[in-house]
């Protein structure tokens, strides 16, 4: 009884959880997706959209979900940044080089982040109420942030099908030397995707300040959930990584109800290999 | 002349290791010796990496992971089962090396970034595990108890003696890595790096090849655990799995140029060299980790076959040498 208790609590703030971590993993697999680099700079950009809303919060006294948009901005300006500077050059290089450049970008950014934020932790001192849903109480901050990921998950999807840079993003996953025949400017549309993925990363940073404490390291645990939930849902299908990031904030609700939570690493860790060995296309299918 | 062109390779590197075991001796400052210490060890782990890295082609991006099991497992026997040093890190390696060869015909199907992805995921299971593991000290680890020196003649001796055996076994390193480079098996795995499906069609067996590789490269990175945490006196899960340490590994190897048997020990060299120097300089201290960032930015961006790979390209008369 009292375990189904503990699973009423924890379940619905796992699922709640799962939508911002899928959001984040969104960003991770868009960009393997269409170029197959695994962005190791994601953990970073994720800390950096963090300190964005902290910053503009304890300065300005900005809402948090207005100082989305700014977030977002950044994340897209950062994004080309990168791309330009660190990706385009190894895009069709060993999987070493394209490993190693954007390791060398997170560590850029940690250590400059280091130096001026130090590795302490920060906080964001927001509230939005709650709710209560009978014997279930919802916190407004987790269930806002579920709200924007899911709306943020629907603009991509309208963005990538509906929209024409969206198609041409598409085109060039699917085939970049057809794609530029047809006179689609696919360094362009490279630089785009990239900047779609840190985005969505810079903005589930933003969302996961309202919630918890984080550091400048903080993006780094969040970097290997993506990693998790990226293969889950097919590494390159972003709409898999949405159930991807509810199935592992499911299982982050559910594991603790029976083992003690240091065991939920082991577990997620360990379903990560597994899945990779039998199933490499994820549970909803990669590309192609 | 035949023995000339054969092991010609190996004199720079093991007059590299050499230097590097009697410099704190002549000097005789202890701090010499502990910087000393670390480079060795970086050596012998970057040219372990390379066999699986620069010779095979497949980016392991947990390779730490063998460091960490391996020097749990030793000081688990030094602590609990009384086991001598040595015993302890034969069975450090050997607890690698089956590691390996279990983990290796499951994961080395993957290809590309889906195998430094699993690696990456068993780095991290594994630190998870262990933190969790109570034979192991779950997450406050193993201390060793201090009378432990005793027997290898008081802590400061024991200080001396995991030196020379940290030079023995970056010197073993370094003599494996050049037979497997010049042997028929390492003809193999250099196959496998530039095509594995043609390797295969010319009769190299690749997942055998594969799994020797990743059980080769993992068998010093577990002496070297032991040793190093044996000297260290503890192990906690968080010093034993460091995923950054494993991407350093990398960066040594592709510093230095990977494939070579010279490359990764310059690259341990210079990596560790130029870290020490960042750390303790009033400018630098606070970005090192940006420098170093933004040095291996521009290695890979433009000299991708590292220092050894350039050299070597740029200077044909030197290859024999620089092997």
């Amino acid at each position: 009884m009292q375990q189904i208790n503990l699973l009423l609590t924890s379940l619905p703030d796992g699922i709640l959880l799962g939508f911002v971590y899928g959001l984040a993993a969104m960003g991770l697999t868009l960009i393997w997706g269409v170029m197959n680099v695994i962005n190791l700079a994601h953990g970073p950009i994720i800390a950096l959209g963090m300190f964005g809303t902290f910053f503009m919060f304890s300065r300005t006294g900005l809402n948090p979900y207005v100082s989305l948009i700014p977030i977002a901005i950044f994340g897209l300006l950062i994004g080309i940044l990168i791309y330009t500077v660190a990706v385009h050059r190894v895009i069709n290089a060993p999987h070493l080089s394209s490993l190693l450049a954007t390791f060398s970008v997170n560590m850029i950014i940690i250590g400059l982040g280091t130096a001026i934020l130090t590795t302490s932790p920060y906080n964001v001192d927001f509230t939005a109420g709650s709710f209560k849903l009978g014997s279930i109480t919802l916190l407004g901050t987790r269930l806002i942030a579920a709200l924007v990921a899911m709306l943020f998950t629907g603009g991509l999807y309208l963005f990538l099908y509906r929209t024409r840079p969206g198609k041409f993003i598409r085109a060039v996953a699917n085939n970049r030397a057809a794609a530029e025949l047809m006179g689609i400017p696919s360094t362009r549309i490279l630089a785009l995707s990239f900047a779609l993925g840190t985005m969505l990363a810079a903005v589930s940073g933003a969302l996961i300040a309202t919630f918890f404490p984080f550091s400048i390291l903080a993006g780094g645990s969040y970097e290997l959930k993506s990693f998790v939930i990226g293969v889950l849902g097919g590494l390159g299908n972003p709409i898999g990584a949405l159930f991807g990031g509810l199935i592992l904030g499911m299982l982050e609700g559910i594991i603790p109800a029976f083992l003690e939570s240091s065991w939920v690493p082991v577990i997620e860790f360990g379903l990560f290999v597994v899945i990779l060995l039998v199933r490499p296309s994820g549970l909803f299918g990669a590309k192609q | 002349m035949k023995l000339w062109h054969r092991y010609s390779g190996l004199i720079l590197p093991i007059l590299v290791v050499a230097a590097l075991a009697i410099w704190p001796t002549i000097t005789g400052k202890a701090a010499n010796r502990e910087s000393a210490f670390t480079i060795l060890k970086a050596v012998a782990l970057a040219s372990s990496l390379n066999i699986l890295l620069g010779y095979t082609g497949y980016v392991s991006f947990g390779h730490i992971v063998f460091y960490g099991f391996g020097g749990y497992v030793g000081l688990y026997l030094l602590t609990e089962q009384e086991w001598s040093l040595w015993n302890a890190m034969l069975a450090g390696g050997l607890a690698s090396g089956i590691l390996a060869f279990l983990l290796g015909t499951a994961i080395l199907r993957l290809r590309g970034a889906y195998f430094a992805l699993a690696t990456i995921g068993i780095n991290e299971a594994m630190k998870a595990f262990i933190n969790n593991f109570d034979l192991f000290g779950g997450p406050t680890g193993i201390t060793l108890n201090f009378s432990v020196y005793k027997l290898y003649g008081g802590a400061a001796q024991a200080l001396q003696t995991s030196f020379y055996i940290a030079a023995g076994l970056a010197f073993l390193a370094i003599l494996l890595s050049h037979f497997v480079r010049t042997s028929k098996f390492g003809l193999g795995l250099l196959a496998i790096r530039e095509n594995e499906d043609a390797a295969e069609v010319m009769g190299v067996f690749a997942p055998n090849a594969k799994t020797w590789a990743y059980v080769f490269s993992a068998i010093i990175p577990g002496m070297i655990g032991v040793l190093f945490f044996f000297k260290n006196g503890n192990v906690e899960p968080h010093d034993a799995f460091p995923l950054h340490a494993s991407i350093e590994l990398l960066v040594m190897v592709m510093l230095g140029g990977q494939g070579t048997v010279l490359g990764p020990i310059l690259g341990a060299f210079a990596y560790q060299g130029m870290r020490g120097y960042l750390v303790t300089s009033d400018f630098f201290k606070d970005i090192q980790l940006s420098v170093s960032g933004a040095l291996l930015l521009m290695i890979v961006l433009f000299i991708p076959a590292g220092a050894i790979g350039w050299l070597r390209h740029r200077v044909p008369t030197l290859r024999r040498v620089l092997a």
